[in-house]
């Protein structure tokens, strides 16, 4: 496990130092993928290079197991970075080195016997999959299979804790898809703690258990991503979803946005939603999937006749009660929004912010 | 120019008493040659075994260096451009006192190396820098990550991985010194540049001449193929493309195992 306790760090001195990290908090259990998202310039990458220790903080601790290493002297501090795994961008490969060279190094850095190393880089190729391209150099290899070779070799020293640096950033969507894959199975089997630092939401979704956002060397949101998306006040969990524009509402219907808050949302809850109400409920555009096991979605709907002052119309008070009994949380879409929502992470985050 | 060379080759079969007899050039270029690749072997073995350490050394004393020291870092880049910016007569003429003080003479081969050597290391300091320069920063940040020392960073991430783009350099390198060694020629330490000077140039002595372009043409042709294969044996993309064909040695793509 992995905590981080006031963690600041200060570039520059006077009054031409920038503050990039401002008494940081977060803590990563054994077993669980944490990922940190941010814009760039966020502070993600020095908080990178502050947790494997290639920065020394300004103030505040990193504690691996318990123990702090960020106090330690340049000699204790070079041992202390071998408890950390990192993993890099998938253009971190020693070009002039074979996969299984590559793997190796950190067992050369330390002073491995030839045999011991080749015995565990043997082990190491085969745990991601890459037995048949020990041979290999890296422009052999294909982005996914270079950086399946990052993680073998952020693994050769048994770290507990693994730091991923954008290491899916670059990839195409079915290389990142095996890399999430294979670290989910790592954290499982070896029960490592997993920082994972990246700006893509999509990835997020797909291999972390708990998220926190960075601006501006803050952690301005964290919560687990389950929780996250169910609440709809998160301005995290609406970046987490996809942010596609939905169908447009028929005339007279008014467009409703819902936020599954509760894990029993029945799946037929259009059509209970339109008995209750008495009124039709267009689907406008939605999203239900399971992370981690458990339900989550958003949807849009259209919902005619909404207006308090007619006498015999469904009132906003009579969806928002409708919606709530089903498990969902439902508000009205202000009008004129829906032309500009924001179709990327950032601009969503911007907004947020 | 052919031609006029043909004319002049031809006219120098009627030459003064002093000319070299055409039978007896290969006995005056070959020994010349053999005096040139030896004092430029011994410079090149002095260079290497310096310039490397100093270009490494003058590289993380950069900015954002292993051990980032701007001062020293001034300082040493300064010597090195002193020795840089002074052209090779000059400088050779220059340190002569330093150099009977190394080799208790101030003529002959010996006294070429010194000279050659400290134009060879000032040159090869900024070649290696600049292709320690190349290596993508990333690298040093794995090997920092994974535990390695400074001295193992420097092996590993730096001079390894830049070592395709270091034996590049080293060719333009020895060439240069084959022509320093010409210059070196003139006080007296021998070699195929001298006897085109004082042979050819001097007592217009167009076969010799001749006989030395050619011979220097083929040395410094066979440097840089020697150099270019050096290159090409120290880079693995390199390695395939000259092997495509005939071996296998691409790995085949296997979308289904990314």
């Amino acid at each position: 496990m992995i905590s981080i306790e006031q963690l600041t760090k200060v570039y520059g001195h006077g009054k031409n130092s920038t503050v990039v990290l401002d008494r940081l908090d977060l803590t990563v259990d054994a077993g669980e993928i944490f990922a940190v998202v941010g814009p760039s310039g966020a502070g993600k990458s020095t908080l990178a290079q502050c947790v494997n220790l290639l920065e020394r903080p300004t103030a505040g601790s990193v504690l691996v197991n318990g123990e702090n290493l960020s106090r330690l002297g340049e000699r204790q501090l070079r041992v202390a970075r071998r408890r950390i795994g990192t993993i890099f961008q998938s253009d971190s490969l020693y070009s002039r080195r074979t996969a299984a060279q590559n793997i190796a190094l950190p067992l050369d850095y330390l002073g491995v016997t030839a045999a011991e190393t080749k015995r565990r880089v043997g082990e190491l190729l085969e745990r991601v999959g890459l037995s048949d391209r020990a041979g290999h150099y890296p422009h052999q290899l294909s982005g996914g299979q270079r950086q399946r070779v990052g993680i073998a070799r952020a693994l050769a020293l048994r770290p507990s804790i693994l730091l991923s640096d954008e290491a899916t950033s670059g990839l195409d969507p079915e290389s990142t898809a095996s890399i999430v894959t294979l670290l989910r199975e790592l954290r499982t089997d070896l029960g490592l703690s997993i920082l994972f630092i990246t700006h893509e939401m999509d990835t997020v979704l797909q291999v972390a258990d708990s998220v926190a956002r960075l601006d501006h060397g803050h952690i301005v949101e964290s919560g687990s991503i389950v929780d996250l998306l169910r609440d709809p006040e998160s301005a995290l969990g609406r970046a987490l979803r996809p942010a596609r524009p939905h169908v447009a509402a028929q005339s007279g219907q008014n467009e409703w946005h819902l936020t599954y808050t509760s894990p029993d949302v029945p799946a037929d809850w259009v059509s209970r939603l339109a008995a209750a109400l008495g009124e039709t409920v267009s689907l406008l555009g939605a999203s239900i999937e399971t992370v981690d096991g458990r339900a989550v979605g958003h949807a849009t709907v259209g919902v005619s006749n909404d207006r308090a002052d007619v006498a015999d119309g469904v009132t906003a008070d009579d969806i928002a009660a409708a919606a709530g009994a089903l498990g969902l949380d439902a508000r009205r879409v202000a009008t004129g929004t829906t032309a500009s929502e924001p179709s990327n992470t950032d601009a969503l985050l911007e907004r947020a912010a | 120019m052919s031609a006029s060379l043909l004319s002049s080759a031809v006219g120098a079969i009627i030459r003064s008493s002093n000319a070299v007899p055409i039978a007896e050039i290969p006995a005056l270029v070959f020994p010349a040659l053999l005096d040139t690749l030896v004092m430029v072997s011994i410079v090149m073995v002095i260079v290497v075994a310096v310039g490397i350490p100093l270009g490494a050394i003058v590289h993380n004393l950069a900015p954002d260096g292993l051990f980032e020291n701007p001062a020293l870092h001034s300082t040493l880049s300064w010597i090195v451009s002193i020795g840089r910016s002074l052209p090779f007569l000059i400088l050779m003429a220059s340190i002569v006192p330093f150099t009977r003080f190394i080799t208790g003479t101030n003529i002959g081969i010996p006294a070429a190396v010194v000279p050659m050597s400290i134009a060879g290391i000032a040159f090869f300091t900024r070649i290696v820098e600049n292709s320690l320069r190349g290596v993508p920063p990333t690298l040093v940040r794995v090997a920092r990550a994974s535990g390695a020392s400074r001295l193992q960073i420097i092996r590993t991430a730096q001079l390894s991985e830049a070592l395709p783009s270091i034996i590049g350099g080293l060719t333009i390198n020895t060439i240069a010194m084959i022509e320093y060694s010409a210059i070196a020629g003139t006080i007296g330490a021998g070699g195929i540049g001298y006897v085109a000077v004082t042979y050819g140039y001097q007592r217009f002595d167009h076969p010799v001449m001749i006989a030395t372009i050619i011979i220097l043409v083929a040395t410094v042709a066979s440097v840089q193929l020697a150099g270019d294969a050096l290159v090409r044996a120290a880079t693995p993309h390199a390695r395939d493309r000259t092997a495509r064909g005939a071996r296998m040695p691409r790995a085949p793509r296997q979308l289904s195992n990314v």
